[in-house]
């Protein structure tokens, strides 16, 4: 079965080109978690409390990289992310949907 | 998975519905309150009170009257009773006449021509008693699970929709298909950054392009509005159970309807055009979206969710499907299906999909959903015009 996920990580990748994994419980700064990716478990040291379901990176990024989950992108850093921080609306931004830069670019045509 | 079948009611146009309910129908907000006095007054009866039907012209006015006739010609309504005020934009004899066109029985009461809100009422409730007894004569049939045409949602998402609980309703999805039942998926805001996922699965390159054609008129609106669509979706409580931006959002939306063709792509509350997978085009807003599919023909909705979200539909049972284990064992109440074994190791995706298929079945049997139980029906109409 291909989607079975294996017990004992901490946090999850669901795709191999994720730049992200998923908190599956809350973690704590400082902490040393596992996270599975497929079959494969790494371990990563968390720099910021990361709650449930939020995401924390697996590698390091450059502001503004574009940011993968599911495979696909999901928003571009804002600022550079180390790999073990909290990935979120503090350094993340969405690409889709920013009817308030058109509203900016309008302002400064 | 052969032959699976359900219990339904047989209409006198060869469709079958999961409910046989008898709805009484405001044309206009005006007579929302006539509306709700019948149903206080005869059990068994279902209101759909809205706010519009007044002061709307062109397409606004058109999708205000065909989310009301569509919610009429639902299979799962038996028959309707339409309540007008009498001057309104609505015009309730059309409305009648559309619903007419499934055979079932149709009655229109106008408030102004009857003498006012009392003689309404009183009309209401003496047809609305005939009409119930009549449903009431009707013996539900065995018939096959293929005949069923389901809605896929999620609503108050958190990380654990796009990760368990939105898989898992796409294995059931798929399951449907298989055995030649419909389903459709909506939420036009919530595929924004994934439609090219979707795009690659439509049968036809025409599919594709109106699934394009639908989101970038989503997009234009939200421009429009001169603000960043975070913060309204993902809403707050999206962004604090983990989801950063709409891509992300959406990403984990699309899984719920599962892995099958996309046979086309249909305007808000249309019916549904065939066999198979389908997108019809919504806002992402739960009640608006949930009431589109109904009128769309929709038998039942699952609706995934994360947050947990307690609302339901006036004529479509929904099913609320959740991967958070925290959250169901908080809202009980509120949840139908626990599949969080998917993030805990315990089950896998298809199981949990054959859990939830488990559940359509039952539900469309006359298993109450919890939403049914508290007596949910909630209704909304989505708006695309100005109010005159």
């Amino acid at each position: 079965m291909a989607h079975v996920i294996e017990t004992g990580a901490d946090a999850l990748v669901v795709d191999p080109k994720d730049d992200v994994a998923t908190a599956l419980r809350d973690l704590t700064a400082g902490e040393t978690v596992q996270y599975r990716s497929g079959h494969d478990v790494t371990s990563v040291q968390v720099k910021n409390d990361i709650p449930f379901g939020h995401k924390l990176a697996i590698r390091d990024m450059e502001t503004g990289t574009h940011v993968r989950k599911y495979g696909e992108v999901i928003g571009q850093s804002t600022m550079a992310i180390q790999t073990g921080e909290h990935v979120h609306v503090h350094n993340v931004e969405g690409i889709r949907g920013r009817g308030d830069q058109a509203a900016q670019e309008k302002g400064t045509n | 998975m052969n032959e699976i079948s359900i219990q339904g009611y047989l209409r006198p146009d060869g469709d079958y519905g999961i409910r046989n309910h008898l709805l009484i129908i405001p044309t206009v907000i005006c007579s929302n309150q006539v509306c709700n006095r019948i149903t206080q007054l005869v059990p068994d009866t279902v209101a759909i009170p809205h706010q519009h039907g007044c002061s709307q012209i062109g397409a606004d006015k058109d999708r205000t009257f065909a989310t009301l006739a569509g919610t009429g010609k639902n299979p799962n309504v038996g028959a309707v009773i339409i309540i007008s005020l009498g001057c309104e934009v609505v015009d309730p004899y059309a409305l009648a006449d559309d619903i007419r066109t499934t055979g079932k029985r149709v009655e229109v009461i106008d408030i102004q021509e009857i003498g006012g809100s009392v003689k309404a009422i009183q009309h209401g409730v003496e047809l609305a008693r005939e009409m119930r007894n009549e449903l009431n004569q009707l013996v539900p049939e065995t018939i096959p699970a293929a005949k069923l045409r389901i809605g896929v949602k999620c609503g108050g998402s958190d990380a654990t929709s796009g990760m368990a609980s939105n898989p898992a309703l796409g294995a059931a999805s798929d399951l449907l298909i298989e055995q030649g039942g419909t389903v459709i998926i909506s939420e036009t805001t919530e595929i924004i950054g994934a439609e090219h996922v979707l795009a690659e699965r439509c049968a036809t390159p025409e599919v594709a392009q109106q699934l394009y054609a639908f989101v970038s008129r989503f997009e234009r609106e939200v421009e429009r509005m001169g603000a960043d669509m975070r913060g309204g979706n993902p809403s707050p409580g999206n962004i604090a159970g983990g989801l950063t931006t709409i891509e992300e959002k959406s990403l984990g939306c699309i899984s719920k309807c599962g892995t099958s063709p996309m046979m086309g792509a249909f305007e808000y509350a249309d019916p549904i055009p065939g066999n198979g997978l389908y997108f019809m085009d919504s806002p992402g807003n739960d009640i608006e979206c949930v009431s589109g599919m109904a009128a769309s023909g929709v038998h039942l909705v699952c609706f995934t969710t994360g947050r947990g979200t307690p609302t339901g539909a006036a004529v479509v049972p929904v099913v609320k499907i959740t991967g958070n284990k925290k959250m169901f064992e908080r809202m009980s109440d509120n949840m139908d299906v626990d599949v969080s074994q998917i993030l805990d190791g315990t089950s896998g995706v298809e199981q949990a999909g054959e859990r939830i298929w488990e559940e359509i079945v039952d539900v469309a049997s006359g298993k109450l959903t919890k939403a049914e139980i508290l007596g949910h029906q909630e209704f909304s109409i989505n708006r695309i015009g100005p109010s005159l």
